[in-house]
């Protein structure tokens, strides 16, 4: 993947240069690698599948109409990631608007996140992501972050943006950018460790035989 | 200086990115040499998060990028995105 980027950003920057020139089919092309990655950032967000999938069609649109605005010294994919990003938090303003709700952002110094303590750890592969029980128990201990927690999870740990960028995308510090992702991990390893475990028995202790 | 568990796992995650500056980084690896809870908690926490980011955690929706096409399509057909500032 890295070693295409170079390559990418050139068939990119082609790609941009005739919608930009009027070949606008060429649009489809140009976001097909990043569909999924849209449609897991908005439905982290948002919770629900239908307005999930249809965040991600508004910010396709966005992206097209403000293609003209995009720098190309900045990453494409970053930059539609940080759009969808800013679509899930104006819908998620606007119901908590019309519901009343309360934010659910805890004070940014609030209190220390501790880890769940365990002895010792023995590597979960991902094959047991095959098992819906356990993709269901991923994606629960995901969307049940606080939502500054969990923006910034998706920037760094899903998206694979890096400080900088996420920063950047989320208009605060680098510090604070840390921070949070410190958080946002002891959080997720807090509760998914036991449940892990509970859900992939680890070899070799009490069945010796498996 | 011998650094106690609490003062590691704040460090957990900057271990992680490669953040820690150079004495807080050995600090940290020599106390997980000796700690099994605090290697534990980093090795469930890297494990996490490869199993968190792998893409088969959530299921695209069936059609979904049928109807995304379609949507653009309807949108984009025959018109050219707006030049800055237009
Ligand atoms: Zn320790």
């Amino acid at each position: 993947m890295t070693m295409t980027q170079p390559l990418q950003g050139r068939d990119e920057a082609q790609m941009i240069a005739s919608i930009l020139a009027g070949d606008s089919q060429q649009f489809h092309q140009l976001i097909r690698p990043y569909e999924r990655r849209l449609y897991v950032m908005a439905l982290s967000m948002l919770r629900n599948e239908a307005d999930a999938e249809d965040a991600a069609q508004e910010a396709c649109l966005k992206a097209f109409r403000n293609l003209a605005t995009f720098r190309a010294d900045s990453k494409f994919g970053t930059w539609l990631v940080s759009i969808t990003l800013n679509v899930a938090r104006n819908r998620l303003r606007r119901n908590r608007l019309t519901q009343m709700e309360s934010l659910d952002i805890p004070p940014e110094e609030q209190g220390h996140v501790s880890p769940a303590l365990l002895r010792d750890w023995r590597e979960v592969p991902s094959e047991v992501l095959e098992r819906a029980e356990v993709r269901r128990t991923l994606q629960n201990a995901i969307v049940a972050l606080p939502e500054i927690y969990r923006e910034v999870f998706l920037l760094r740990d899903v998206e694979g943006l890096s400080i900088k960028e996420a920063a950047e995308t989320l208009g605060v510090s680098e510090a604070s950018v840390k921070v949070r992702l410190h958080r946002a991990r002891t959080m997720l390893q807090k509760t998914l460790a036991p449940e892990l475990k509970s859900l992939v028995p680890q070899k070799g202790r009490w069945f010796p035989w498996l | 200086m011998v650094i106690d568990c609490k003062h590691v796992w704040n460090n957990i995650s900057g271990y992680l990115d490669g953040t820690l500056d150079p004495a807080l980084l050995q600090q940290v690896q020599k106390h997980l040499e000796q700690c099994g809870i605090c290697s534990a908690i980093l090795d469930s926490t890297r494990n996490i998060l490869i199993l968190t980011a792998d893409e088969r955690v959530f299921e695209l929706p069936l059609g979904y990028s049928d109807r995304l096409h379609a949507r653009l399509e309807a949108n984009i057909r025959g018109i050219s995105p707006s030049p800055i500032g237009g």
